[in-house]
């Protein structure tokens, strides 16, 4: 009988290639995805060694970080100019990097186009069992259908490029397992959040994180993909969720999928692929459900994880003495004093949006809150960004731009926006934003902006109120 | 890339735990499609401060990075190491890497040594005054002190340091077991291959 082994062991296994007498290993990636800020070095370097992309039908690349996310065409249907001269020169790279090498291209106009990590499930590209890569830490992601999935460096890229492979190690697995129902107003972005500030940033270092247990199988696609796009902020460079039937019926007829007598043997072969009974994880921790509340970052690394209910936290309360420093540092930076409640806390920016919650579930989230109200005076800034053009296609079908745009927030086209300050999209300096972004590090929204990391649903109850709120209490 | 054996000067007592990509390289200087003079980033917000570490007589252009643990984390963005080799850095030793940020120094012959937060402490007490040397051959950061601290490393990424290995060219040596890898997948499992 062979070893029980963990999903992340049997995807691993899968793609070795070739193992190096050092453990290293070469391991075969099936799909790179990419895009226009991590990649114009990688092309360079291939024209520069007269090498090829060795599998262009397995690379898929779309604009996403730079592209303005305000209207691309003019009235008579013809491409607006990026104002920006540096983003238009890589924007424009990746227009002609992509044909050049045979590789699939998706413009920045094109109905599909999208976040890169909301591109790829939506297309049916990212398949469970795969390996996916990206020049984006967010790669993480697509571990939400069951692909082992991670960001890779720009010299990563250019060694995919040519020769669909990585020289990798084995990573140490970790296993996450939430137990339980979620109570009322907490959503797939909070338990992440609540995961995150439980095992620290740093908590997953060199570890692929699968996520398990009730709360987690309940979620839908949507919700796991949010997940697992954050396992990068708990220290992972990968998360993972076994596909199931959710995820099966999530990828059915999507245009990259299986078809036909393949899909049937995809799907037995995925589900194959599912934790062993009797496979250990090199770490565990279990979380209870109900213990996790509507969550928001109180300072600048996502670790800073408190309930909408408490309080900015007193540095002096940390035992560590590194933690005590980087807390003083990060409340400066942020504005708050010690013992202030969240709810306390007054916000004038809103975005919702990002790889982890651009997706049509998270608009019907903050739409079911924000509908027939009205954005608070003093929220001078609210924008919605769909993670793609499919999903905001989906989202106006369902009237949920007019739901945003009657109370005062802009419905916008689908990119990167206000997540990394690469666009125009980007927060005032000593401004804060509640965002459904992932990262609430120093300057990440813009130099000096100030992030409270929250879910879609929290978000719209801040845009309302003006404030940093508990959802529940307008779901009364 | 540069071979690396040996760096020895001065150390800068950096210090700060879980620095972010973004920190080390803000994503505006991302706009670029060429490597180069990303030195000038780095570290942006910090160096914002005129009395910064960074830019003081005795630390500019040090090629040692003294830091704390979780450094290099968040983005992926390799700009990030070709900041630090901008700016003159060879080594950055700290308790603990992003897994990302580690595979990209490495790639761009920057060394990142892990050594326990007691070892960081007494390091960041010497380089306030004093070089610091490191061996990678010998796996070892010592002092003019008699400190001797050891280091653990991939034997591969070492081999790739010591001798300035292009990744790409060693893994084209594996064309055939790499071809032979893609003709199985095809047989055993091929609605792999993207359907439309």
């Amino acid at each position: 009988m062979t070893r029980p082994r963990t999903l992340y062991e049997k995807i691993w296994d899968a793609h070795v290639v070739e193992q190096r007498p050092d453990a290293t290993c070469l391991i075969f990636i099936d799909r790179h995805l990419v895009h226009e800020v991590t990649s114009p070095q990688a092309f360079a370097g291939l024209r520069a060694t007269g090498r090829m992309v060795r599998r262009p039908d397995l690379t898929l690349a779309v604009p996403d970080h730079n592209v303005p996310t305000t209207a691309r065409l003019d009235a008579s249907g013809n491409k607006l100019p990026i104002a920006d001269a540096e983003s238009a020169a890589q924007l424009a790279a990746l227009e002609k990097n992509a044909p050049e090498y045979g590789i699939r291209y998706i413009d920045a106009v094109a109905p599909e186009q999208g976040i890169v990590h909301v591109v790829g499930p939506e297309q049916g590209f990212s398949l469970p069992g795969t390996t996916i890569v990206c020049g984006d830490s967010h790669t993480a992601c697509h571990g939400g259908i069951g692909a082992l999935a991670f960001g890779i460096g720009t010299s990563e890229v250019e060694h995919v490029l040519a020769t669909q492979t990585l020289l990798l190690q084995p990573s140490k697995t970790m296993e996450v397992r939430v137990e339980g129902e979620v109570g009322p107003g907490v959503s797939a972005k909070d338990i992440i959040l609540h995961i995150t500030g439980v095992i620290g940033a740093a908590g997953g270092t060199g570890h692929v994180i699968e996520y398990t247990g009730s709360a987690i199988r309940a979620l839908s696609v949507e919700g796991r993909l949010t997940v697992s796009n954050m396992a990068i902020e708990g220290g992972a460079r990968a998360g993972l969720i076994a596909p199931d039937e959710t995820t099966f019926a999530y990828l059915k007829g999507r245009p990259y999928a299986p078809k036909g007598a393949d899909w049937h043997a995809a799907v037995a072969y995925w589900k194959s692929l599912a934790t062993d009974p009797g496979a250990t994880y090199d770490k565990t921790v279990v979380i209870d459900a109900a213990d996790i509340a509507p969550s928001v970052t109180w300072g600048t690394s996502p670790e800073d994880v408190v309930p909408i209910t408490g309080i900015v936290p007193d540095p002096a309360s940390f035992a560590d003495p590194s933690k005590q420093a980087a807390a003083a540092k990060s409340l400066a930076y942020m504005g708050l004093e010690p013992g202030t409640r969240m709810q306390d806390v007054p916000v004038e920016n809103i975005f919702i949006g990002s790889c982890t919650n651009s997706r049509i579930e998270d608009l019907r989230a903050a739409a079911a809150v924000i509908k027939g109200r009205h954005k608070a005076d003093n929220v001078k800034w609210a924008i919605v960004v769909p993670g793609s053009g499919l999903v905001k296609a989906q989202a106006e079908a369902e009237g949920l731009d007019r739901i945003f745009t009657d109370a005062g927030l802009e419905w916008r086209e689908p990119g990167c926006s206000a997540c990394l300050a690469m666009n125009p999209d980007k927060v005032p300096a000593g401004e804060r934003c509640a965002s459904t972004s992932n990262r609430n590090f120093v300057g990440r929204q813009g130099p000096g902006a100030r992030t409270h990391l929250v879910s879609p649903a929290m978000a719209a109850a801040a845009a309302v109120t003006g404030k940093l709120t508990d959802v529940r209490e307008l779901m009364a | 890339m540069t071979p690396l054996d040996k760096v020895e000067g001065r150390a800068i007592p950096f210090g700060l735990k879980n620095v972010d990509t973004d920190v080390i390289i803000p994503a505006h200087w991302l706009k670029t499609t060429t490597r180069e003079g990303m030195g000038r980033g780095a570290f942006e917000s910090l160096r914002a401060d005129p009395d910064n570490l960074f830019d003081s007589a005795d630390f500019k252009g040090a090629p040692i990075l003294i830091a704390g643990d979780n450094f290099g984390c968040g983005s992926s963005r390799e700009h990030a190491a070709w900041a630090l080799g901008d700016l003159g850095i060879r080594v950055v030793i700290a308790p603990s890497y992003s897994d990302i940020f580690s595979g990209n120094a490495v790639k761009n012959g920057i060394l990142p040594v892990v050594l326990p937060q007691a070892a960081i402490d007494r390091l960041m007490e010497v380089a306030a005054t004093d070089p610091v040397f490191v061996d990678l051959e010998h796996q070892t950061v010592t002092t003019q002190f008699q400190d001797r601290f050891s280091f653990e490393i991939d034997p591969f990424r070492k081999m790739c340091l010591l001798e300035g290995l292009d990744e790409i060219s060693l893994t084209e040596k594996s064309d055939a077991a790499i071809g032979a890898y893609e003709k199985k997948l095809d047989a055993d499992r091929p609605w792999m291959r993207p359907a439309a």
